[in-house]
């Protein structure tokens, strides 16, 4: 072993090397139905943006009209702002209560951290489609649970009208979210948690830091690989939330009063399946990706920066 | 002042009694512990409320919180109407429609998808965890770029080619775009490449086939990681909306989450019954949660812990 390694640095196993078909012939059904269901729609993604479609078999050359037509679109502004805002409530209100969850049950026993961990996890076997419809009951003025739980607690909102005032549709859809998700981005930062070097926290401690400034300084820069994992992959969560809205907002296909709840991939399903226009819906997806690799981008960036300090 | 609150403010009540005695151990415990049961009682408050519900008569359903008190449950507030509501025959442009299609439809489309996901995903990520090949590297990046482009911008593409190859309007058309995935690859990869290359080496002098090896040596080796995809790529087709609800047109072809969206708007008097819809919808990804719990955590975060 040793001496072919060294004769042969550029096969370090140092093992006959298989010189069959057998890797193309498993790989082949990846790269077959990847040709013809993704790279061929890819391409057909980057010339559909530029037609005018009126369902999926007619279509006209319009140049960069539908772009111009998205950003003088004022629902389409309100839909990115909606969206926009939605990300940055996963972000700095989701992920804070997940990471705080995480903290209390990373101390507990393992028995009662497993009962606890499946509990929090529990909704995203769901899905956002059930939850959406079993929210829209939940947040029935006066009878709804959402409504009278606030009722009992704080003395308020039992007629509040969760889904038609364009006020509170935004903080439902959020609401909704935090129950839906909370518990999923928990499970990863538990999990980072427990990679986390116990000396560290310990001598950190016996130098006198409270446990806040543990927490901030030596904890959280240990797990930012899974920080920056997560807050990516919820941003780009954010960016595609669909169903939870059109569910709650069934009657007006997640648009909501004053497109309160409309968000890019509502409009974007509205658009290119209810008004058939393939080539507007094309166009508000290259906004969506241009949108989602610029945050990686930036995430990823700034989790170097962190990285080197 | 009502119960609940009495009770929220008896359990601040003891947490700053516990501080004021000096004992901050166990008020901080006391608190951890307080809290994330609270949370918990949140978290399964609206399963509560929504299994009370379904069995709960429609002139009661808003009358109770969750069950109404035991010496009033009888046949008039308590009953099984809603599902039967549910599973009685719906018309519908093809003919009368039953809730069990659906059911079934659900279960072919989630089931077929996820056993060719597993057979095709675990075959491509031993090759490119255990073969070197021409075109390797080549594949790994292009594998790695397309995960970056978002599934949203090929959805109106991807409708025109099922369209064109006219699998538009069939489950055929959902399950066969969805065979194979890219992330299903690259975690088959992670889990093969800690497969030994002596066993695969022993197995081949042994005069064992290639796809021999795969099935009887590396397969065993990886089930865990099978289990928790399998999970996940079931929970992912079972919930899935978003494609379905383009592709599929016909009343009887439908998937359940597509159903339950339509029967918000047809049952708005009658809640019970797209309510229980929901209930034995939510039933087989319990079940299969349950039964692969542990490898499903450990499969879950195992790529973004490592890495």
């Amino acid at each position: 072993m040793i001496n072919s390694v060294a004769q042969r640095p550029s096969r370090p196993q140092g093992r006959p090397r298989y010189k069959g078909k057998a890797p193309y012939v498993f790989l082949s059904p990846y790269v077959v139905l990847t040709a013809v269901f993704f790279a061929v729609p890819f391409f057909n993604a980057i010339m559909l943006a530029f037609y005018e479609t009126n369902g999926p078999r007619s279509r006209a050359f319009v140049g960069l009209a539908n772009f111009v037509f998205l950003f003088r679109d004022s629902t389409f502004r309100r839909a990115l702002l909606n969206t926009t805002v939605f990300a940055l409530v996963s972000v700095f209100l989701q992920l804070p209560l997940s990471m705080a969850l995480a903290l209390l049950l990373n101390a507990g026993a393992a028995r009662v951290k497993g009962f606890f961990r499946l509990v929090f996890f529990s909704p995203n076997l769901v899905g956002q489609v059930l939850v959406g419809i079993l929210f829209s009951v939940l947040f029935t003025p006066r009878y709804g649970l959402v409504n009278r739980g606030f009722q009992l607690v704080l003395h308020w909102g039992l007629e509040t009208r969760w889904l038609s005032d364009p006020r509170f549709i935004m903080p439902a859809i959020v609401l909704a979210s935090l129950w839906l998700w909370v518990g999923f981005n928990m499970i990863y930062f538990l999990a980072a948690l427990q990679t986390v070097d116990k000396t560290l926290q310990e001598a950190a401690r016996i130098d006198g830091a409270n446990p806040w400034q543990i927490f901030w300084h030596v904890t959280l820069p240990s797990m930012r690989h899974v920080v920056v994992f997560v807050v990516i992959m919820s941003v780009i969560g954010s960016y595609q939330l669909f169903e939870l809205p059109l569910t709650l907002l069934s009657e007006s296909y997640g648009f909501g009063a004053n497109d309160a709840g409309l968000t890019l991939i509502t409009y974007l399903n509205y658009r290119a399946f209810r008004a058939g226009d393939l080539g507007l819906g094309s166009a508000v997806g290259w906004v969506v990706a241009v949108i989602i690799f610029f945050i990686s981008l930036i995430q990823i960036r700034l989790g170097r920066v962190a990285e080197e300090d | 002042m009502n119960i609940l609150q009495m009770l929220l403010l008896a359990l601040f009540v003891v947490y700053v009694g516990f501080r004021l005695l000096g004992r901050r151990r166990v008020a901080s415990r006391f608190a951890r512990w307080t809290l994330l049961t609270l949370g918990a009682v949140v978290v399964l408050a609206p399963f509560a409320w929504l299994l009370s519900a379904v069995f709960k008569d429609r002139s009661v359903l808003n009358e109770y919180i969750f069950l109404p008190p035991v010496g009033l449950w009888s046949e008039k507030t308590l009953n099984l109407n809603n599902f039967r509501e549910l599973f009685k025959a719906r018309p519908s442009l093809t003919g009368p429609v039953y809730f069990w299609e659906y059911v079934l439809n659900s279960t072919v489309y989630a089931t077929c998808t996820t056993v060719f996901q597993i057979f095709f995903c675990s075959l491509g990520g031993y090759a490119l965890a255990k073969y070197e090949f021409r075109g390797k590297k080549a594949l790994t990046l292009f594998m790695l770029g397309s995960m970056m482009i978002p599934g949203v911008l090929l959805l109106a593409p991807l409708y025109k080619m099922v369209v064109d190859l006219g699998l538009v309007d069939s489950l055929a058309g959902l399950i066969i775009p969805g065979m194979v995935g890219t992330y299903g690859i690259f975690l088959f990869r992670q889990a093969c490449l800690a497969v030994p290359n002596e066993m695969i080496d022993a197995a081949r002098l042994d005069g064992c086939g290639e796809f021999g090896i795969y099935l009887r040596l590396v397969m065993p080796l990886v089930r865990p990681m099978a289990a928790a995809f399998c999970l996940v790529c079931f929970l992912g087709n079972w919930n899935a909306f978003f494609v379905p609800n383009v592709f599929l047109h016909s009343q009887d072809k439908l998937t359940l989450p597509v159903v339950l969206n339509l029967y918000l708007g047809e049952f708005r008097q009658d809640q019970g019954v797209f309510l229980a819809g929901t209930t034995l919808a939510m039933i087989p990804p319990a079940v299969l949660f349950f039964a692969l719990q542990k490898e499903f955590i450990s499969g879950l975060t195992s790529g973004a812990v490592k890495g």
